[in-house]
Formats: structure tokens, sequence, C-alpha cells
């Protein structure tokens, strides 16, 4: 029973960081089709920037919140320029390229920013210095740190602040609308390329801050973090339908919980044959199954739109 | 208000329009119509800069279109009614037509223009919490006029109201359109209903593969023995 809890809890944490990064495949996917997997190396450099702004500042007696603060602030605004560049130099080219030809670019972008990472950062484990100090928490034989508590929080807040943006907002009307049909939106007088380089600079704002709270809770980065989280969180976007942004939070939550479960749960299934180590395997799983039986995702938009 | 000369539009090699030449005066309604395929759509989409033309200019109210980018029509007055009307699938009706007046920001004539349309087309009003990818054809034919005349046009480019709709639903389509006209809209109508499309326009031509082949007074054109037998079915 202690284990369901405590997995549960731990799956929350880990879904809340996937459900940000999904969105942002979901957002670039709902309105240009691209799949950008170069976004989750847009994640790591979020972790990147933020870890060297932490450690350069963390002699000079700043409180350590404030220092954190600073570091995720600068870490987001890095990434905002990196995907907007990202977007110009590399896809908006590209935009009536057949669709293979931005989906390799895209692949090739993520390994020039892996590249680029681990000549600024080295090919070794970075330890990310700890800001907060831990707190734990005991709730019905499961325990949660102050960490955890700070990352569902947060990206709760986050996500409520993007739905209002994108429901009720000018600029999230016109993101909705390019979505929907773009050569409408454009009679509009929508600007089609300003929505496009927004949907890439909200999903990288929203990526270097999941960049951040991977940092925080695993204390850990590395150049090549981004193609696990990456896949991870395409995964979750699949599962809740690409392109369809609740589709994205609710993917990710329900992808953390199956793989914590999974890890909780997988020495027990298999006789301690395969241990919580395999846990990465249970997205792929979820993806393939996606895949095979709902393509469209739990969430997915129903075809068959008249107009 | 708007003179069009040379206008051509190709795809890929296909010329589907071939250097066509008319006018449409202020406050006046002009027909163009033609059988499928004849290019109606495609000059309308050059006019709207949904494409762009191979060649030709498009003057409005002094101006030459084709240099302003294709976002900045609508802020100059010309809006497009598109084939197949194009509402939003996902937005509810009211958004759609908030959706037509996003290039304003005058609130509160952006209020009473919205109590004008949803006078218009009540059916609209009725509607305004659903979906628009819900609504019957009809429907969302009045929501796509509804939603081009929130952006308080000059110039209202229509492209086959008609299509598809019951006689019924094409009536209450053409009397919203006549009274729009008789508010003093400048109107370029493109039907393939060529006998309702003369009826209510003042001038109209006629394109043939591409090309303006016969051009007169509406009603003159509906007594025109070889119109009359090629387009009205007889
Ligand atoms: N996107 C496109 N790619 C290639 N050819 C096209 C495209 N759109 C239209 N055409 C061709 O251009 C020609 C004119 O098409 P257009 O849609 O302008 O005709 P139309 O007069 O509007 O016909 P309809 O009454 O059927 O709507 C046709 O031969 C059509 O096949
Ligand atoms: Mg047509």
């Amino acid at each position: 029973m202690d284990t369901l809890l405590q997995q549960l809890i731990n799956g929350l944490t880990l879904g809340a960081v996937y459900a940000l990064v999904a969105l942002g495949y979901t957002m670039v996917y709902g309105i240009i089709g691209l799949i950008n997997f170069a976004h989750g190396e847009v994640v790591m450099i979020g972790t990147m920037v933020a870890f060297t702004v932490i450690v350069s500042l963390a002699g000079s007696g700043m409180p350590p919140l404030l220092i954190l603060g600073i570091g995720l602030l600068v870490a987001v605004l890095a990434c905002m320029i990196l995907g907007w560049a990202l977007e110009r130099v590399a896809y908006r080219p590209l935009r009536h390229a057949p669709r293979l030809t931005p989906l390799i670019t895209a692949i090739g972008m993520s390994i020039v920013l892996q590249n680029v990472a681990m000549i600024i950062w080295g090919r070794n484990y970075i330890t990310f210095p700890p800001m907060i100090n831990k707190e734990i928490f005991e709730v019905g034989g499961a325990s949660f740190t102050n960490v955890q508590v700070a990352i569902v929080c947060l990206a709760a807040l986050v996500m409520l602040g993007l739905t209002y943006l994108v429901q009720r907002t000018r600029i999230g009307m016109a993101m909705r609308a390019t979505a929907q049909n773009p050569h409408v939106a454009l009679l509009m007088g929508v600007d089609i390329n300003r929505v496009i380089a927004m949907a890439f600079i909200i999903g990288s704002a929203l990526g270097a801050l999941a960049g951040c709270m991977v940092g925080s809770y695993y204390e850990i980065a590395h150049y090549q973090m981004g193609f696990m989280l990456g896949l991870k969180a395409f995964t979750a976007a699949v599962l809740g339908g690409i392109g369809n942004m609740a589709g994205a939070m609710a993917g990710g939550l329900l992808l953390g919980i199956i793989e914590a479960l999974g890890a909780g749960y997988i020495g027990d299934l298999t006789g301690d044959f395969l241990g919580s180590h395999y846990q990465d395997i249970f997205a792929f799983v979820v993806l393939i199954i996606v895949l095979m039986f709902r393509p469209s995702g739990l969430f997915g938009e129903r075809t068959g739109d008249r107009a | 208000m708007l003179e069009v000369s040379g206008l051509r539009v190709s795809y890929g090699g296909i010329q589907a329009v071939r250097g066509i030449t008319f006018h449409v005066n202020e406050g006046e309604m002009v027909a163009l119509i033609g059988a499928n395929g004849a290019g109606k759509s495609s000059t309308l989409r050059a006019l709207s800069r949904l494409l762009d033309p191979a060649g030709g200019s498009v003057r409005y109210r002094g101006k030459e279109l084709l240099a302003l980018p294709p976002h900045g029509l609508v802020a100059e007055g010309i809006a497009l009614v598109p084939e197949g009307r194009g509402v939003f699938p996902r937005m509810t009706s009211l958004e759609n037509l908030y959706m037509g007046a996003y290039a304003r920001n005058d609130k509160a004539a952006i209020a009473r223009d919205l109590e004008h349309v949803l006078g218009l087309f009540p059916r609209l009003k009725e509607r305004a919490q659903q979906v628009a990818g819900t609504l019957s054809g009809g429907e969302q034919q009045m929501l796509a006029i509804g939603r081009a005349l929130m952006s308080k046009p000059r110039l209202l480019l229509l492209d086959e109201p008609s299509m598809g709709l019951a006689p019924i639903m094409v009536q209450k389509i053409f009397e919203v359109i006549r009274a729009v006209a008789s508010e003093g809209m400048t109107i370029l109508l493109v039907e393939q209903n060529a006998k309702l499309a003369l009826e209510v326009s003042q001038r109209g031509y006629v394109m043939e593969s591409g090309e303006i082949t016969v051009t007169d007074e509406s009603n003159k054109l509906l007594a025109d023995p070889k119109v009359r037998a090629a387009y009205l079915g007889e």
C-alpha cells in the first residue's frame, strides 16, 4: 500500500515535468504539423544554463532561493531565444518543403545542440548544486520533499496560466485559429509567422522550466539528457493526442504515473529479474500500444470536421 | 474601387487564370460566373492574397494590393468568404465572429457590429455557444458571412455562398446579401448559380477557362441567348 502511494507521488512529480515538455511538442505540432525533435535539447540547454548561472552565483552570498529564481529566469529567457532562433533559422525556410524535410532538419538540430552542449559543458555528468534545503514530509507511509511540492505546484500554475492565455487572450485566439485553419486565419489578419514564432517561444519557455525542475529533482544534468526526456514527453503528447494541449497535460501526468508504478512493481512482477532501472521501457511500451490501438491518442482530434 | 488588370494565376504548370481585367465600382454588386474550373476561386484567392498571382496588378482605392503583406488586407477593408466557408471548426460561433474582428481594436464598435450581424442572422444568436464544426452547412455559411462582416469591410468577396445548400437556405442567405448590399457594401460575388447571381447583381463577368469572355449589365446577360444556353441551362 505504501509503495502505491509513494509511486503515485513520484509519478505525479515526473508527470508534471513530462506535461510541460509535452506541451512544447504539441503546440508546435498543432500549428505547423512538425514534430520538433530538437525540443528535448532545448530542455537540456535550459537545465545547463540554469546550472551555470546557479553555480556562478553560489558564492555570492545571495539567498539561495533568489539564486534559484535568477537561474530559472535566465534559463527561460535563453530558451525562448533559442526556440525563436530554431524556428527562424532551421524551420521557416522549409515551411513549404515536403513534410519529411523539416523532420530531418529537426533531428539534425537536435544533434547540433547536443554537440554544442557537449563542447560547452563537457561529457561528464554535472551535479546540480542543491539550492533548497530539502525537507521531507511523511504521509501515510509515503514521503515526499518540498522540491516535489514546488515542482507540482509550479507546473500546475503554469499550465493554468497557459490555458488562460490560449483560451482567453487575443494571441491565444490567433494561435487556435491558425491551428484550425491557417489560410482563413490569414484572411482575418493574423500574422501567421508571428503565431508560429510564439508557439516555439512559449514551448521553449515551458521546456526550460521543466529542465530546471528535472535538474533540481535529480540534482544531475548531462548533455544527452534531452534525448530520453524529449522522447518520453513526445510519448506523453502522443498519448494525449498530439496537437491537443489538454491532452499533453493529461498524457504527461498519466505517463509519469504509469512509469512510476511500473518502476515500483517491475521487480515483483518479474520475480526481481528486472529492476527499477528498467523504468524507461514503460514509456516505450505505452508509445507502441498507443500507436497500435489509438494513434490519435486519448483526446485525439476527431476527424471529419466539417468546414 | 477595385481595378484588376492582367491578373494571372498558375499552379505549377497549369494556368488557371490567364490575364483577366475587370473592375468593381464603389457600392456596386458585381457577379463573376462560370463553369467548374473556370478560375473563379483562383481569382478571389489571388485578390485576397491567399496565393501569389503570377502576374498582373490589383489596384484598390488607388493602392497596389499585391505590395501588401497578406495579413494586412483585412485592415484595408477587404474580406473574403471563402469557398467551403472555412469556419474555425473547434471554436464557438461567437469566437468565430470575434475572429472576424481580429484586426480591429474599437471595442464599442465591435460590440455594435456583433449585434448587427446577429440581427441579420438570428440563427447564429441561438447557436452562439455551439462549436462551429457541428453547425449545419447553411449555418456555417451564415457564420462565414457574419465573420467577414465583423471585419467591417468596404469590399466583400463572396465565393459560392449557395454551394451545397437547400433552396430555402440559399434564399435566406441571398436575402442577407441583398440587405448588406442595400446598406452600400461593395460586393464581388462568385457563383455557379448564374441565374441567382445575375438577378441580385448590377453587372456581371463570364469566365471560361481562365479568361473573361463576356461582360455586361446583369439583366442584359440574363437575356443573352448565349449566356442562357451555357449557364442558365436552356
Ligand atoms: N491548388 C491547386 N493546385 C493545382 N491546380 C489547381 C489548384 N486549385 C485550382 N486548380 C485548378 O485551377 C483551375 C481553376 O480552379 P478554380 O478553383 O479557380 O475554379 P472555379 O472556377 O472556382 O471552379 P468551381 O466552380 O468548381 O469552384 C482548375 O482547373 C483547377 O483544377
Ligand atoms: Mg470555386
